[in-house]
């Protein structure tokens, strides 16, 4: 136990425009669960690619066995007994289960013999609790089975290091179980685990240490012995930085009812991605929904703006039902809606500015060209746009340049007749330097003190917590926790963030539990 | 009826099946890697071309068949290196290989349009054998190439089945990203099954000059063979003996008029030119149709230029 399995040393990797792992040190010995803790874009994946070697450390390097290796790609890893289970599975749905195990295995003789296989994938499935009929077709499993597969093409290679990349997102409350006791036989049997999680319940329970991340940082390093849920929340979320651009004054409840969705319901691959959710904006109000990305945001954005549509409940705005009358008929009523990806959803990358604007003027047979450009202009002079010109294509913008234009033309005419009365703004600030995120955040306090309801999504919970009056908190598609900014605490919000509830509170005291 | 014209119709329908079989054959390996190549026609005239060419001036059958596979798989290579290394749109890259072949065997056949080959394949009789009713001409007494692509059909069915390369060719046609985490070469795997998928039809293009009419016509000597091997491999669900029991149907279709003459029943020449891209009029449909393709046993990613996702 001297020398770790594994470890990362002062490892760095840089994504363009992002610093996705800062001299992070990370190590793992054989027969402990290791367990790499943070909030999306934290870097804990990155993390987990440079120890299976899908990604070189750009400074620092990665040791096994106490030994400086250069990992070059996956293959190289598991040539090293480095495997890594990822949270999409790496499967051929028409294999069977034991070809999907000897796939690409350098040990194989030319020639397969099947039987071979399936004895020792019966074996391994024995050893270590992972029980699989070597001839099913993958494509006939379920997700939990699929994912068991997973895990015995790592041990048929004989893996010393296992990576689990969040590996309870697709189980049910069941499978987690049967996966907590093959996680044990596999450290049982001198196995090093990396577990990959943001659920704190889950990490409790089945790690021995706990490294968290916060935005490309190890910010602690703990054995869970010495530490409770709490205290890892606070390192994953961080202290929150007070903002300087409060709100002023949020307005009382009895403001018009401008946005309202009841029950909103949307099963994706048999999974309730958006569960239940039930939303009530007023005008003057701004409204943030939080949460760990993947907790049904994006689908939920894309209810609302009305561009898909849901299996049951329902969407008003301004008064008027646009249940599945798609999008149009959303933007009709009054909503305006600014998307994650700018460059895609949200502007055409091969249009001018000038069409760009266009996309969303009156449908007559006529365009405007000449209204729509001196809008661009306009927006170029008030909103600071960097461009080449109003012709210029709109790929050619940086990041906050691209948000600034769609957002000029999702605000054109806020306050009139025809303007926007609901507006939703997905990761308002996301990749914005610090100049754009202020201006953007200043726009949309603007938009509210001219009376349009404002609904914030976003993962930066510090941007929620400054901006919003309400705060809601997305977990698995449901609305875990929901109140005024200012009632709710910052540790409250991170614990709803990561699914402590009442159901679900490993190691929580009542006094802990959010809600 | 007349019983010796349905036999001989018959045994002419197998060595008939031959080229189709062989370039249905090299489209198979090329899509199981994921890899469609529309460009089966141009190859097959490439390779027709260049066995007559060599045939001519060096009078060897074996050398200028494999001319024809060394042809085909050069100008396979083409197709490989626009559709893997620069993940070209394989319908456009692959048309653009027939057209590009079509261009460049009219050009290399210009000095012997229209003339006879000396040398070509003779069927050989199994002695006895070739005396049973039916089977004996049917099976006993064809050339050497019917016998080489039953057994290329055999050993690309084991190879898929049964080693540990096979495996890996189909997984890189059905789930290129998972295949490449496991260690697989994919950009290699495509290069080398593309790439064979040519010699196939060279070796099929090279049969129609050597085997069938010992003679070179730009317009003639293939006449939409190629595109019949596609849709062969559609038919046959990617599966290498069904492809030649296909292939033996296909070759039947293109002797049967002989056959039918004979019983009084007259069908258009014209009817029986357009049938090859009828049938791929038919093949286009099913590969438009995402379901309807994996029910049929497509590869999944056929078609589909593989990128490792990287940020």
């Amino acid at each position: 136990m001297t020398t770790p399995a594994i470890a990362a040393v002062a490892a760095t990797k840089r994504f363009p425009g992002v610093l996705a792992n800062d001299a992070v040190d990370f190590t793992v010995f054989a027969g402990e669960v290791h367990t790499i803790l943070g909030e999306n874009g934290a870097g804990k994946s990155t993390l987990a690619a440079m120890l299976c070697g899908l990604y070189q450390p750009d400074e620092g390097h990665v040791e096994r066995n106490g030994e400086p290796t250069l990992l070059r790609s996956p293959r190289d890893g598991l040539a090293q007994g480095i495997g890594m289970v990822h949270q999409h599975f790496r499967l051929v749905d028409r294999f069977t289960v034991a070809e999907n195990v000897i796939l690409g295995d350098p040990d194989q003789p030319r020639l397969i013999d099947q039987s071979v296989v399936e004895t020792r994938v019966a074996e391994i499935g024995e050893r270590f609790g992972l029980p699989i009929d070597p001839r099913a077709r993958i494509a006939d499993l379920t997700v939990g089975q699929r994912q068991r597969v997973e895990i015995v093409k790592m041990l048929y290679r004989d893996a010393e290091v296992l990576l689990l990349d969040e590996p309870t997102a697709v189980l049910t409350p069941k499978e987690v179980e049967a996966l907590f006791i093959t996680v044990n036989a596999m450290t049982a049997a001198g196995k090093a685990i990396v577990f990959i999680s943001h659920k704190l319940g889950e990490v409790m329970s089945i790690s021995d240490r706990v490294t968290v991340m916060r935005a490309g940082r190890v910010t602690g390093e703990v054995a869970t012995a010495d530490t409770d849920q709490r205290h890892l929340a606070e390192l994953m979320v961080g202290r929150p930085v007070e903002s300087e651009t409060r709100r002023a004054t949020a307005k009382s409840g009895q403001a018009d009812v401008l946005l309202e969705c009841r029950g909103l319901t949307l099963s994706i691959d048999g999974q309730n991605a958006v569960d239940d959710v039930d939303i009530t904006l007023r005008r003057g109000e701004i409204l943030g929904i939080a949460g760990v990305a993947g907790n049904g945001q994006r689908p939920l954005a894309r209810l609302l703006a009305g561009i898909d549509g849901c299996d049951a409940g329902s969407v008003a705005v301004n008064g008027s039902s646009v249940t599945n009358h798609g999008p149009l008929a959303a933007r009709n009523a009054g909503l305006a809606f600014v998307p994650e990806d700018r460059l895609g959803t949200g502007l055409v990358p091969g249009l001018s500015l000038t069409d760009n604007m266009l996309l969303t003027r009156p449908r007559k047979f006529l365009v405007d060209r000449k209204g729509a450009r001196r809008e661009v202009g306009q927006a170029i002079t008030d909103y600071e746009i960097k461009t080449p010109g109003t012709e210029a294509h709109a790929r050619l913008l940086s990041g906050g340049n691209s948000q600034k234009v769609l957002l000029a033309r999702e605000l054109a005419s806020l306050g009139t007749e025809d303007g926007p009365q609901v507006i939703i703004v997905s990761s308002p600030t996301r990749g914005l330097d610090i100049g754009a995120a202020e201006f953007v955040r200043g726009l949309l306090h603007e938009a509210r003190e001219r009376g349009a309801a404002v609904l914030i999504i976003s993962e930066d919970l510090d941007e929620v917590r400054s901006l919003a009056d309400r705060v809601a908190v997305l977990y698995r598609g449901q609305i875990a926790l929901q109140g005024r900014t200012d009632d709710l605490t910052i540790e409250q919000i991170g614990l709803a963030m990561a699914g402590v509830s009442a159901d679900d509170d490993v190691g929580a005291s009542p006094a802990e539990v959010a809600g | 009826m007349n019983d010796t014209a349905f036999v001989l119709t018959l045994a002419a329908s197998v060595a008939a099946a031959v080229p189709i079989a062989l370039a249905a054959l090299g489209e198979l390996l090329s899509e199981k890697a994921g890899v469609l190549n529309l460009g089966v026609e141009g190859m097959m005239l490439v390779g027709a071309v260049t066995a007559f060419q060599i045939g001519d001036a060096t009078g060897s059958l074996w050398l200028a068949l494999f001319a024809g596979a060394l042809g085909g798989t050069l100008f396979a290579s083409i197709h490989a290196f626009l559709s893997v290394t620069l993940r070209a749109n394989q319908i456009v890259s692959g048309l653009a290989l027939t057209i590009f072949g079509t261009g460049l065997s009219t050009f290399i056949g210009k000095s012997i349009e229209g003339l006879p080959l000396a040398t070509d394949f003779k069927p050989t009789a199994w002695g006895p054998l070739a005396d049973i009713p039916l089977l004996g001409p049917l099976l006993f007494n064809q050339d050497p190439m019917f016998y080489a692509t039953v057994v290329f059909a055999l050993i690309i069915a084991f190879y898929l089945n049964r080693t540990r390369a096979g495996l890996a060719l189909r997984a890189v046609g059905e789930s290129p990203g998972t295949a490449d985490t496991m260690g697989v070469a994919v950009g290699a795997v495509r290069y080398v099954h593309v790439m064979l998928g040519g010699t196939f039809a060279g070796m099929g293009g090279a049969y129609l000059v050597l085997g069938q009419v010992p003679a070179w016509s730009q317009d003639g000597t293939t006449a939409g063979i190629g595109w019949i091997a596609l849709a062969l491999v559609v038919f046959a669900s990617w599966k290498p003996l069904r492809v030649l029991l296909g292939a033996f149907l296909f070759g039947f279709a293109r002797r049967a008029n002989f056959w039918l003459q004979g019983e009084g029943v007259e069908i258009p020449a014209e009817f029986l030119a357009m049938l090859p891209y009828a049938l791929t009029v038919l093949v286009l449909v099913v590969w438009g149709t995402r379901d309807l393709r994996r029910r049929i046993g497509a590869p999944a990613a056929l078609g589909v230029p593989y990128i490792r996702d990287e940020r």
